[in-house]
């Protein structure tokens, strides 16, 4: 019974869309994927496997793990080694290889490094262990950085004086504009990131049309979703539009989430910041602001960054950029697998080469 | 890049809400949205209400779940 | 062995396990009973051939919905001799305590455990007890062996699938996992869902009195059903397809699933097993399966071809496939 009812509302209409986009996507055509949650989405639900030949979708830098650069690994796991410290992040990070070790590693090695779901635990720990110094290691991207915001706020205001921020928080649009400066890269079109977007809504990516005449439909994560995403972008090559378009409508509103973004504003001030594969871009990291600086890592640790080279071999860099597919890096599934990985791509289950290496390949 | 679930909003606590997952519940913070009523469905992530959801819109994934729910469970009997 | 120590993940029941276990375990103990990494292991005697297996129950916490450690021990040592085909004639458990730890809680243990071997049908038949300094056990450890036989012309193993063969599974996947998490209280969830937590000698006697022709039975424990298909893929070097749609989730574990990003394909189940049978007697095994109490749910989620041996495709549910891998590591929650 489960099974009819799904079948008859999902398979009927990807059906359509799928005939849609075969009958569309006549010339070789390149979409960029930026989220990673997207390429997820994509190969889980095997999408890649329907798409006609002529259709390429590649994945970009919306990958918090994968451009987050080796140094700041390498800091955190410097902080889980100190005394008295509990490093808490999200689980998304805890595989990432640093230059010599990650988060779970230094977990079985006994520190105390523990997984949170939401930014409220590392304040509800800070709170319940006044004798530890509480460590969150700040991931993510401008859905995940309001909610970082309010905890802080909350830290504050409870009076919470053991809990530091490492911040490695980043900015989507000025990322997809360094890319788009890039000569090097060749893209039709993007599948904008539809949870970044219930944020910052409509109008941060209006650049993307106006100043390099590219188009992109906020998209939402259900195949059916991804599907009327390329539909859309597909529709807007054969009528010759280059728009910013809202496929995701039942959960972005235009104007975004005005509140979230205030309060982000509140407490974190956009800075430069360093993207594995893209460089140093400017004004697409955040940091604290004076109000909340006593809560810096800087200030209780010393544990600078230090810029670390990605290892020798690794091409995730170019794969992050949308210049190469994981197939084509030397190390892909030989010496880098998921259990093994050499660079974030593999360790992150968003990264392009562990969703290519766990979801794609058949013959 | 991001893990957004919709849920039902059950009770309103102040800055938070108990919400409803396909029966799943989750204490959540509306520090980002707090004008949401028991009854709306929301948008979460990392345990905070970032959109509330037209209800017309939510319903498609949910009562669609909903469904398939009360359907398997009438064409199978559930042991005790 | 590429690891100087043992990281968690080593116990996961995925990749890694498998690494340590053909790297360090099977180099020094080889031999060819062994080497079939079967459930149990299956002795041939001049009388019959004799099922033997043992493990060890670490699970925290202790006691969860639908379940404890003690009947989580009894039916994991049971299910095991049953995925041979073995009939369990006797359990041996051993407790290792803590210093400190509550005698009522044990009594409790105990008793779950005494419940779970009457639902069997098996005894307890020996036991030890071992004590431990406060700090070295959290609360308690028990280790379970059991020894069964199996009936004759019954010769089951993972190597045994074939390509045409039906595979089927007993019910909806995922409960025990989410289950232990949601009683963890680790990330501010509630539920109602239970361990399937059960022995299923019962049943396997029910699908071997219609079928003495059943090619492989497998238990999804840790590392879900994945893992397991993957391993049957594996060792009888074939193709294996299963569609998603007809793999089935309650709602509370799809919601779990969602909020946490874990695929249910890859969590522990104790009270499920996979069947892999010929294409002929599926509809039988299936009719006597749903007889049973723990088989009521029983379909068909898949077969096993010759194309793409070694390898597990999933047919989605738009029609697409993709590849599934076994467990690597431990599934962590994810943000994003």
């Amino acid at each position: 019974m489960k099974s009819q009812l799904t079948r008859s509302h999902e398979a009927g209409s990807s059906a359509s869309l799928l005939e849609e986009i075969a009958a569309l996507a006549r010339k070789p055509t390149r979409f960029m994927e930026v989220c990673g949650t997207h390429t997820v989405s994509i190969f889980r639900s095997g999408i890649r496997s329907l798409l006609p030949q002529s259709l390429e979708l590649i994945s970009g830098p919306g990958c918090p793990v994968c451009v987050t650069p080796l140094g700041e690994i390498d800091q955190a796991v410097a902080l889980a080694r100190e005394e008295g410290v509990a490093l808490v992040s999200f689980g998304d990070v805890m595989r990432v290889p640093g230059s010599s070790s990650s988060l779970s590693q230094e977990r079985a090695g006994g520190r105390d490094v523990r997984v949170i779901t939401s930014p409220l635990d590392a304040v509800e720990i800070a709170r319940g262990e006044p004798h530890k110094k509480i460590v969150f290691f700040a991931i993510g991207f401008e859905t995940t950085s309001p909610a970082i915001a309010a905890a802080i706020t909350e830290a504050k205001r409870q009076g919470v004086r053991n809990l530091s921020i490492l911040s490695s928080q980043r900015l989507i649009p000025p990322a997809m504009r360094a890319l788009l400066s890039s000569d090097a890269v060749q893209i039709d079109g993007f599948l904008l990131p539809g949870h970044v977007s219930v944020i910052i809504g409509k109008a941060p990516y209006s650049f993307i049309a106006r100043d390099f005449s590219l188009r992109g439909v906020i998209t939402g994560f259900e195949p059916l979703d991804i599907l009327e995403g390329v539909v859309m972008l597909l529709r807007q090559i054969q009528e010759g539009r280059a728009e910013i378009e809202n496929q995701y409508t039942r959960a972005v509103q235009v104007e975004g989430n005005e509140r979230a973004r205030r309060i982000m504003g509140e407490v974190f001030s956009p800075v430069s910041a360093r993207w594995r594969g893209l460089g140093t871009i400017p004004d697409s990291g955040l940091a604290l602001r004076e109000e909340f600086k006593e809560m810096d890592v800087a200030v209780s640790f010393d544990i600078p960054y230090k810029d670390m080279a990605d290892p020798p071999g690794c091409r995730c860099s170019e794969i992050l950029q949308g210049l190469t597919t994981p197939p084509h890096c030397p190390l892909f599934g030989a010496r880098c697998t998921p259990e093994d990985p050499i660079g974030p791509c593999m360790v992150s289950s968003e990264g392009s080469c562990a969703a290519f290496y766990k979801y794609g390949g058949l013959s | 890049m991001c893990l957004g679930v919709p849920g039902k909003v059950v009770t309103v606590e102040g800055d938070f809400a108990d919400v409803d997952f396909g029966g799943v519940r989750r204490k959540v913070s509306l520090l980002l949205y707090p004008e949401v009523g028991e009854g709306d469905y929301v948008l979460v992530h990392v345990g905070f209400v970032i959109q509330r959801l037209e209800k017309q819109e939510a319903l498609q994934t949910l009562e669609l779940f909903a469904e398939i729910e009360k359907a398997y469970e009438e064409s199978t009997d559930e042991e005790p | 062995m590429r690891h100087t120590t043992i990281l968690l993940a080593h116990g996961a029941g995925g990749k890694l396990t498998h690494d340590l276990v053909n790297e360090l375990f099977l180099p020094a103990l080889t031999n060819d009973i062994l080497r079939t990494l079967d459930d149990s292991a299956v002795i041939p005697t001049e009388y019959c051939k004799l099922a033997v297996t043992t493990d060890s129950y670490v699970v925290k916490p202790l006691f969860f919905p639908g379940g404890d450690i003690g009947r989580l021990a009894l039916c994991g040592t049971v299910n095991d001799l049953a995925m041979a085909g073995a009939m369990p004639r006797g359990i041996c458990a051993s407790f290792i305590l803590e210093e400190g730890f509550s005698t009522k809680a044990l009594g409790q243990i105990v008793t779950s455990l005494k419940t779970a071997a009457h639902e069997a049908g098996v005894l307890i038949v020996a036991g030890d007890t071992k004590v431990v300094e406060r700090g070295a056990a959290e609360g308690l450890f028990i280790t379970t062996s059991g020894v069964g036989t199996i009936p004759e012309g019954v010769d089951m193993g993972a190597a045994h699938a074939r390509a045409g063969d039906a595979i089927i599974i007993n019910g909806p996947i995922g409960d025990h996992e989410v289950a232990i998490l949601l009683s963890r209280g680790e990330f501010s969830l509630k539920g109602t869902v239970r361990s399937d937590c059960a022995p299923l000698n019962s049943l396997v006697q029910k699908m071997l009195g219609v079928s003495h022709d059943i090619h492989v039975l497998r238990d999804p424990t840790r590392g879900g059903l994945a893992t397991v298909l993957w391993e049957i893929a594996q060792a009888s070097g074939v193709g294996v397809i299963v569609e998603e749609e007809r793999i089935t989730l309650r709602q509370e574990v799809r919601g779990v699933c969602d909020l946490l990003g874990f695929d249910p394909l890859y969590l522990a189940n104790e009270g499920k097993l996979v069947a892999v049978v010929p294409k002929q007697e599926a509809e039988a095994i299936l009719e006597a399966m749903r007889t049973e109490p723990l088989g009521r749910e029983a379909s068909i989620i898949g077969k096993v071809a010759s194309e793409n041996p070694g390898r597990v495709l999933l047919k989605t549910r738009i029609g697409g496939h993709r590849l599934l891998e076994p467990l690597s590591g431990e599934q962590f929650p994810r943000i994003c």
